[in-house]
């Protein structure tokens, strides 16, 4: 009796033949357990014998992509069996943000994601420098301007505020209701659990699972380093750190009356400058881990989206770190211009892009510190 | 490409962890090692890429095991499994060794994780490979490579020069040449030869192609049957092999341990001629999975169905291929090209000789058949809740035990009772020696780390004289 399907297949329905053979891996994975102790997806599986598509997409959302389970993988190809976790939990992941988009009308922008930003990058960034060159004499944009309030000669603080708030605003609420589509999907009871948030948020901020079960990630070979990881945590607390440099500065304008430029030792300048040098060698670690990556392992239809991502973080700290160093020479007004043209675009562009991983990233290990103390306590 | 032309002070022959364990020991103590492994890097490994724990003594609790496990529990349940069948003097000395083995491995870059989830049964005795047995593995690979061992790959020993128990050199063929490879020393490492259809013919007739190979293809038994051709003694039942009935959807050769099935307790077992034949509730599973490949073996056409209904399917672990399913009894047997006469009438007898009791999968409950032959002495539960259930299985053949003989040096013996002046062997290819018979979880690794850690220290001590 030979088998007439891949091994693992079964009869049911899914939104797509991604999803299917999603599926398909889990059935294998689970009459296996071989990577129970790698990451936190297996554990999960375990959970469960059937998945439909919210349980996969909450596997997927759950993978961090080491690469442990493709390396350490009897079955992985050549093998008949065909087992590629990474590769396919990689595809149905890319898949899920833009099947959770709000509104649905610009899930599309994940599909050709590397184009749509650098449009909507270049756009912004020329919307600035006619915006300034609109509202002011052309010769403003090549002139020398210092002191308390010289960025706001340029353009009025209250309209930059109310521009990125708005911008800013939009993005929280897109995101949010993404999560809210991944939330009803993976059917997480709304309820607070803070135990569990609090491990998710120190799963979340340690890369707890991008470490192949303890001794690094798998990119280019069988060896495996913690490289990724760590270029990871340059760019997230160097955006943390930029974020928080910018509140810094709201607070000061608003309660203290205290207008940039700030001098270089103030807290808004300390912390962006922090996060504006893990946000330029971070990205970077990442681009060139990226390139380097064995493609079996990889979406490649995600390419663009991640190199995207990548490059505008790596611009929104090159052009913030310019400012800082060249404030005081005629250089400003345009280096200002080509910032503020790409932390607009940064911010627009954020519920469409790869940024959204970190989201559902997150709510996926909220979801599975609930579930897995919940188990816990049954057994 | 691995050179195969200078002389090395130890040749291993084959790629798994009695290899591995052989060729870091060799080379940890100051010899030129090569070995030589018939397959690719990614199929490298042989069985021990589908194994997922070993079997070492320990005198405590530690940080991935749950309790001791003294010398004397491991020699009485080695007594237990094989029966009698062990040289307990070698047997006492691998047990021995065992615990030297579960820091030395670690040291070796492997890692160990508690028991998995379902396997609570092993979790103070063995200890359990972090990612399996692939990931044990690419860690003796990377160890070994990192101590300057040289390997070669899709690279296949043919043939042997052995003068009067004396290793010379061997034939090794790569991409259709062929080498002749001295070394001072040879560790066969390279396992038996349950993939060898035509050998097992010679035990088993033609129901041996109807036999599913549960590992690698390449245990073809060519060094094994060059050895004892040479001189080399021979131990173990050669007509033997572990088998267990496995899904017969399985790939013919690899398709490791996801391919068991851990129903045949919850269900009855019938042949082609839609018959039970043995008594499926005999024993609690653990004891009992081992005999199930040589029952389905002596069946018609070497198949055998697990039937079963809606009310056992929760019970075991999830399976690779799904069960297959009906309505009825009647339309069950039809898909499985069964006569629905004949399986309606087993299950309907079946069903009225099961007296009421309590079921419990845990224990050896009171569900039983009474006036039916043969009995279901536990577990009988009336099978009559659709949808119906069945998997199809075949014989899974795991490993043969015919081995060449060592003493505790991990020398082979002559047929003459001497020494080997520099043959030694390591594995599968000697686990006979100490596993004449059964089977007990994280055994074959025990053997392979022991006696290749064994085998390469003792080869690069000869190497070095």
């Amino acid at each position: 009796m030979p088998a007439t399907e891949k091994a693992g297949a079964r009869p049911g329905s899914h939104a797509s033949p991604l999803l299917a053979e999603a599926d398909r891996l889990m059935t294998v994975c689970n009459s296996c357990r071989y990577c129970e102790g790698l990451c936190a997806v297996f554990p999960a599986m375990e959970m469960r014998r059937a998945f439909p598509d919210g349980d996969l997409n909450y596997l997927a959302n759950l993978c961090h992509s080491c690469g442990a389970c493709y390396v350490d993988c009897q079955f992985s190809p050549p093998h008949e069996f065909d087992v590629n976790v990474p590769r396919v939990l990689a595809q149905v992941r890319d898949d899920s943000y833009a099947a959770y988009a709000w509104p649905r009308a610009l899930a599309p922008m994940f599909a050709r994601n590397g184009l749509v930003v650098s449009i909507v990058a270049a756009l912004s960034v020329a919307a600035f420098i006619l915006g300034f060159v609109a509202w002011h004499d052309p010769r403003v944009l090549f002139g020398t301007h210092t002191g308390s309030g010289a960025f706001y000669l340029l353009m009025p603080h209250n309209a930059m505020a109310l521009l990125f708030g708005a911008a800013f605003l939009y993005a929280i609420v897109a995101l949010a209701m993404g999560v809210r589509a991944f939330w009803r999907d993976i059917g997480d009871p709304v309820r607070l659990a803070p135990g569990a948030w609090w491990q998710a948020m120190r799963d979340a901020a340690s890369l707890r699972y991008l470490d192949g079960g303890g001794i690094g990630c798998y990119n280019h070979d069988e060896r495996p380093n913690d490289r990724r990881a760590f270029y990871h945590h340059l760019t997230f607390y160097g955006f943390a750190f930029c974020f928080a440099s910018t509140c810094v500065a709201t607070l000061y304008h608003y309660l203290l009356a205290r207008e940039a430029p700030y001098p270089w030792w103030d807290l808004p300048v300390v912390l962006g400058t922090l996060g504006g040098v893990g946000l330029i060698f971070g990205p970077l670690g990442l681009l060139i881990a990226k390139l380097r990556r064995d493609p079996v392992m990889v979406d490649a239809r995600a390419t663009g989206m991640e190199m995207a991502f990548i490059v505008m973080l790596f611009l929104t700290s090159l052009t913030g770190l310019a400012l800082l160093l060249l404030r005081a020479t005629p250089a400003m007004p345009l280096l200002l211009a080509l910032h503020l043209g790409v932390v607009f675009a940064l911010f627009i562009t954020m519920p469409y892009g790869k940024f959204v991983h970190g989201i559902y990233r997150f709510a996926a290990l909220l979801h599975y510190a609930k579930e897995h103390r919940a188990f816990m306590s049954k057994d | 490409m691995t050179e195969l032309t200078t002389k090395y002070d130890v040749l291993v022959a084959g790629g798994g962890n009695a290899a591995l364990c052989a060729a870091i020991a060799a080379a940890r103590s100051g010899a030129r090692v090569l070995v030589v492994e018939m397959a690719s890097k990614f199929y490298r490994g042989g069985n021990t890429r589908h194994t997922r724990n070993i079997r070492c003594a320990h005198d405590a609790a530690t940080a991935t095991l749950s309790g001791p496990y003294p010398e004397e529990e491991f020699f009485s349940d080695l007594l237990q499994v094989t029966r009698g069948a062990t040289d307990e003097a070698l047997a006492r000395h691998m047990i021995h060794e065992s615990k030297a083995v579960l820091d030395w491995l670690p040291q070796q870059g492997v890692r160990f994780q508690p028991s998995l989830g379902g396997t609570l049964s092993l979790g103070r005795t063995n200890s359990f490979f972090l990612g399996g047995g692939r990931s044990m593995l690419n860690a003796l690979y990377l160890t070994a490579e990192g101590l300057g061992v040289a390997i070669a790959y899709e690279a296949e020993v043919i043939d042997l020069a052995i003068d009067n128990g004396m290793f010379l050199s061997a034939t090794v063929r790569r991409g259709g040449e062929r080498h002749t490879v001295r070394a001072a020393t040879f560790v066969a490492a390279c396992g038996g030869f349950e993939s060898n259809i035509e050998w097992l013919k010679q035990s088993w007739g033609a129901a041996a192609d109807n036999f599913l190979i549960r590992g690698t293809p390449n245990n073809r038994g060519t060094v094994l049957k060059l050895l004892i051709e040479r001189g080399v003694q021979e131990t173990g039942d050669p007509t033997q092999c572990h088998a267990v009935a496995i899904d017969a959807r399985a790939p013919k050769y690899d398709g490791g341990i996801i391919t068991r099935l851990d129903c045949v307790v919850f269900g009855i077992v019938v042949n082609k001629n839609a018959r039970r034949f043995y008594d499926e509730g005999e024993d609690i599973w653990p004891k009992r999975y081992a005999i199930w490949g040589r029952l389905v073996a002596q069946q018609p056409d070497q198949i055998a169905y697990i039937i079963f209904d809606a009310t056992a399917l929760t019970l075991f672990m999830p399976s690779l291929y799904p069960p297959i399913a009906a309505t009825s009894i009647r339309e069950l047997a039809g898909t499985l090209s069964l006569d629905p006469d004949a399986l309606d009438k087993t299950v309907a007898d079946f069903n009225a000789a099961v007296r009421p009791g309590t079921f419990d999968d845990t224990i050896l409950d009171d569900c039983r058949t009474e006036g039916l032959e043969p009995p279901k002495s536990h577990w009988a539960r009336r099978i009559e809740t659709a949808p119906y259930y069945a998997y199809p299985v075949r014989p899974g053949i795991t490993f043969t035990y015919l081995a060449t003989r060592v003493n505790r040096q991990a020398r082979m013996l002559m047929r003459d009772g001497r020494p080997s002046a520099n043959m030694f062997a390591a594995g599968e290819i000697m686990a006979g020696n100490v596993l004449g018979r059964g089977y007990a979880a994280g055994i074959g690794m025990t053997i392979g780390s022991v006696f290749g850690r064994i085998a390469g220290t003792e080869a690069a001590k000869h190497a070095r004289n």
